[in-house]
């Protein structure tokens, strides 16, 4: 900056004194005085177990058709990029905002750097406090040979303690036939809805029925809101909404005819796909429709949601599966899964594998990291006609009257769909599937009633109180609804990627820079040519002077020179690639212009 | 067969008894925790909202004064304590937690130019219109006994400003010339002129005590050091200014207020080009007082307003204004840096809170913890167009809206001549001046 301070003639030598002696302070203005080795310092001791552990790292990029592992930002690692202030913007953590970045580039940068330590080091912490969970994942392991697939619920009911074992229990109800089903956010609250119209909610732990009615109309779905309070009902008709005395409390005639809900917590939006073709939004905190959209693909009967970003994937009969948002008319991918059309959708809670399954009779596992592409494919004889993930990353298909199950490697590895984990037989066609969140059991909705099956590792162990807790308070509950409310998502930020908004807005910036060259009339951050100052004691001639005036601007003009071979080269190499992946060049190629 | 469920213990989740805290186990995992940056950015954005909400800066008004209050002095030793001198000649003392005043005293005639405390806090000192300088007990006179100064001095001229030396039994008054004084003596130890114009105020430097600068009415601002005869240097700039300030924590650092609405922020080592240029207001700045963690600053202006700026900063980050409030004459900085205190024309001294929407008395540790987490939402997202927009918006009187108005407009227009000029001229020929250089005439040594 210009205003680097000289020392002072004027100032008496006794003050100059006082000066030398104490250590010269850093001051704000002493931009030009700070040493540039910003990338010299070493950075904090890279854990590499605590590096696994970080939160969210390496989830960043969602970006349609690129591989995201090479974009991976490794900041800490590559002093080089800090030179370049505008290659900052891949620091996510960082959270510098959308809007253009302050003008003093030595100051954002030490800042970005603070900040950058602050993220590291609180990563560390929270993957430290993993040492003070308290629960560990239930497991389920065969003697040696022996197939955990074929061993029964009975075996595993008996082998169990008490307390488990009542979580496994059959409710007959062969009348009222197929089941919906839906477990709370909690995990603690299940309610089901039969075909025939008959609708009940209880807390399945403790076997309280909370209500039970007759709707005397057919029920498509059933889908609890953000609270076990308030119940979703997809009727015939109409949806509506029933507290959990089963009174109703609303008749939602703007969403007619829908046969699959699905509730975004964050956001407060009951996702509904009706027969008629649309997909809508209605916000439940204040009963208005979002958004409608249309899919233009006919009657719509598969929705899964992401839970990792709030987009819906929907199924459709010419076999893709397209992802929507509120914000935007059309959908944000499609994605060509099967032959035949799909039958069943199902999105991991990490938000990084689908599974889908269609009329091919074949079972997919996508990768939804960017690629959207099939990482494992199975043939299954009947086809499965419902999926479900669990927190842990188990898979379940419903096929038939029977049930399947695949496990993965552990947490956030995709389901192998080689050997089954279980498998079960129920008294009837499968209708609905969930898995309870943070519990090992399996709920599971057919025509003969509904069924609760155990499963050993499918819950995660350890709940966070403030997000869902399973033991709340009626008290703890109301708190948590108003904080929730109070942070409701607004649902125009729901994309591919949902922490694009800790990006900083490299556009806009541009933008800025530009418009405001545009209005001062002079680029105010250009580099000032370079004036070679005088030597001392008469040694500058005029001579040597512009000799090294000129040697800088020859280095200049070398580097430039040196950037457009590179490029040329590229652009050759390029051309050279694409020209040996083409036909072998023709007579008539002169031709084409 | 190896089979393990998930089993919890419900007594290791549920509370025992009613008189204990619930129990909230905590998992970070993030899976469990999802959109963790829209959720933040909401939190940031409800958070910002309610310090807009909680912005209700006006703490107390003091009156009493009898004409407008012109000059006001901080106690070096007690924060409730503070000194006010009018137009008509009077002294306040006024108690900041009673709020009301504790003392009056008839000082002079016409008015009180200055009024400063000793670093003591046992004795305080006023200039007036009558030409004299009184020194003054800061305790009341006893039962009986009359109102009367320690010391009475009687100049030549008009004294116009005074400053007490923040280590020594030394201080300094300004009118004609800079005059510096021994509290024991009746006649100054050295007297400074550089020109011939009257001087408006002369200030100690709080870190290093033996510089002073004083800036009169001939558009200068002059540094000297106590310990020489001659002044050190000045700098010319385009128009009077009207006071300076030295920055407390740092001590080359002083920032001036200048009659063309705007401060300049100066390193006296290198006076040609000024830190930064702090620009907001819309009439001359009249009075400048740092915060005692140098970081901010506070200026009263005519335009009957007064606004905050950070020193790193060329706009301001608050405006306080109200209805009543006329030109503000001074303005000061509590010691506490909680508090700013102004008095202006209408006879009245304001007592505002420094940050408008901090919540003052006890904090539980909670609101503690919220405050802060609060904070740094507000501080990572303070980028966001969204969020910046609430945090920056100011209701503003008339006045000073259409004001704001039409020098933009002005200063639209002058910028435009330049463009046109530069860009229809040989190129290099009409050079491009600085926001920062434009309104330094010349530094002279």
């Amino acid at each position: 900056m210009e205003t680097a301070p000289k020392p002072g003639r004027d100032v008496p030598p006794k003050k100059d004194k006082l000066q030398t002696k104490r250590k010269k302070p850093r001051r704000y203005w002493e931009e030009e005085t700070v040493p540039t080795t910003d990338g010299a310092s070493p950075g904090p001791p890279c854990n590499k177990k605590n590096r696994e552990l970080r939160p969210q790292r390496p989830k960043n990029a969602h970006i349609l058709k690129k591989s995201r592992i090479s974009k991976q930002p490794q900041v800490p690692k590559k002093p080089r990029e800090w030179k370049n202030p505008e290659s900052q913007r891949s620091l996510s953590g960082a959270g510098l905002g959308s809007s253009p970045l302050p003008r003093s580039k030595a100051k954002t940068r030490s800042r970005l750097e603070v900040a950058e330590a602050e993220e590291e080091e609180t990563s560390i912490k929270a993957a430290r406090s993993e040492l003070l969970l308290a629960e560990e994942p239930g497991f389920l392991e065969g003697e040696d040979g022996e197939d955990t697939a074929k061993i029964c619920q009975a075996d595993i009911v008996e082998a169990v303690d008490i307390a488990s074992a009542a979580k496994h229990f059959d409710l007959n109800l062969r009348q009222f036939g197929p089941y919906r089903l839906n477990y709370s956010r909690t995990g603690r609250h299940l309610a089901f809805g039969g075909r025939r119209g008959h609708v009940a909610a209880l807390d399945w732990v403790t076997k309280k029925l909370m209500c039970e009615i007759n709707v005397m109309e057919a029920v498509r779905d059933i889908r609890f809101l953000h609270s076990e309070a308030l119940l979703a009902v997809a009727q015939n008709r109409w949806l509506h909404i029933y507290d959990n005395q089963g009174i109703e409390l609303h008749c939602i005639r703007r969403c007619d005819r829908v046969t699959r809900l699905e509730f975004l917590p964050f956001h407060f939006l009951l996702a509904t796909a009706s027969e008629t073709g649309f997909l809508t939004y209605l916000d439940v905190s204040v009963g208005k429709i979002v958004a409608a959209l249309n899919a233009r693909a006919g009657r719509l009967d598969v929705m899964s949601q992401n839970p990792y970003n709030a987009v819906i994937h929907l199924g459709h009969s010419n076999g893709t599966v397209s992802l929507w948002s509120p914000a935007m008319k059309e959908p944000l991918a499609k994605i060509l899964c099967h032959r035949g059309g799909v039958r069943a959708v199902a999105v991991d809670s990490t938000g990084t594998y689908m599974a889908t399954s269609g009329l091919d009779h074949q079972l997919k596992i996508f990768d939804l990291r960017g690629t959207y592409q099939p990482l494992s494919t199975r043939t299954l004889p009947h086809g499965a006609g419902h999926l479900a993930f669990s927190q842990r990353g188990l898979l379940v298909a419903g096929m038939g009257d029977v049930v399947n199950i695949w496990a993965g490697q552990g947490k956030g590895s995709p389901p192998s769909l080689e050997q089954p984990y279980l498998t079960h037989r129920l008294s009837g066609p499968v209708h609905g599937l969930q898995f309870c969140p943070f519990e090992d059991v399996l709920g599971v909705g057919h025509s003969g009633g509904v069924t609760s099956m155990l499963v050993p590792g499918a819950g995660e162990p350890n709940f966070d109180g403030l997000e869902s807790n399973p033991y709340r308070s009626r008290k703890q509950r109301q708190e948590w609804e108003v904080k929730a409310l109070l942070e409701k998502v607004p649902a125009e930020l729901i994309c591919l990627d949902p922490r694009a908004l800790a990006e900083v807005d490299v556009i806009s910036l541009e933008q800025g820079k530009k418009e405001r060259i545009e209005r001062l009339g002079y680029d105010p951050e250009a580099k000032a040519p370079f004036q070679p100052k005088p030597k001392q004691k008469g040694r500058s001639s005029t001579a040597s002077l512009v000799k090294r005036k000129r040697k800088v601007m020859d280095e200049e003009h070398r580097d430039k020179v040196r950037q457009s071979l590179q490029l040329q080269q590229q652009q050759q190499q390029k051309e050279a690639k694409a020209k040996s992946t083409g036909a072998r060049p023709s007579a008539l190629d002169r031709f084409v212009r | 067969m190896k089979v393990k469920m998930l089993s919890r213990n419900p007594d290791n989740y549920v509370r025992e008894t009613k008189l204990d805290l619930q129990r909230v186990p905590r998992n970070y995992d993030p899976t469990l925790h999802p959109f963790e940056v829209p959720r933040e950015y909401v939190r940031a954005l409800n958070a910002t909202k309610l310090e807009r909400v909680f912005a209700k800066p006006f703490l107390a008004s003091l009156d009493g004064h009898r004409d407008g209050v012109n000059c006001l002095a901080k106690h070096p030793k007690n924060l409730a304590t503070i000194l006010s001198g009018a137009c008509d000649g009077e002294v306040r003392i006024w108690n900041l937690t009673q709020r009301n005043c504790i003392r009056t005293i008839q000082a002079h005639e016409g008015f009180v130019r200055g009024i400063c405390t000793r670093f003591c806090g046992t004795s305080f000192f006023t200039v007036g219109d009558d030409k004299t300088v009184k020194q003054w007990k800061m305790d009341g006179p006893g039962y009986g006994e009359e109102e009367e100064p320690l010391h009475t001095i009687l100049g030549k001229t008009v004294y116009t400003g005074i400053d007490h030396h923040w280590k020594e039994a030394v201080f300094a008054t300004c009118g004609q010339q800079v005059d510096i004084w021994d509290e024991q003596r009746t006649n100054p130890i050295c007297s400074m002129t550089w020109g011939f114009d009257s001087i408006s105020s002369v200030k100690f430097n709080p870190v290093e005590t033996f510089l002073l600068g004083s800036c009169a009415s001939d558009r200068n601002i002059v540094l000297y050091d106590m310990r020489q005869a001659t002044p050190l240097k000045k700098v010319i700039l385009d128009m009077r200014t009207n006071t300076i300030c030295w920055n407390p924590m740092e001590a080359f650092i002083f920032t001036a207020a200048n009659e063309d609405y705007n401060l300049y922020t100066f390193d006296m080592r290198a006076l040609d080009t000024p830190v930064m240029v702090h620009m907001d207001h819309v009439s001359a700045v009249l009075d400048v007082d740092y915060s005692p963690t140098g970081k901010e600053f506070v200026s009263a202006s005519f335009d009957k307003s007064i606004r905050i700026f950070p020193v790193d900063k060329s706009r301001s980050r608050e405006v306080y204004h109200t209805k009543r409030m006329q030109h503000v004459i001074c303005v000061k900085w509590t010691s506490d840096s909680k508090y700013i205190m102004c008095g202006s024309d209408e006879m009245n001294i304001r007592l505002w809170k420094a940050n408008a929407s901090e919540k003052l008395g006890v904090l539980t540790s909670r609101e503690k913890a919220a405050k802060d987490y609060n904070q740094k939402l507000k501080e990572k997202f303070q980028h966001y167009p969204h969020i910046k927009r609430i945090a920056r918006h100011r209701h503003l009187p008339k006045s000073i809206y259409s004001q704001i108005q039409e020098q933009r407009i002005m200063k639209e227009a002058r910028r435009r001549k330049e463009v046109n000029r530069i860009k229809h001229s040989k190129p290099g020929s009409v050079p491009i001046v600085s926001e920062k250089k434009k309104h330094i005439v010349a530094v002279v040594k």
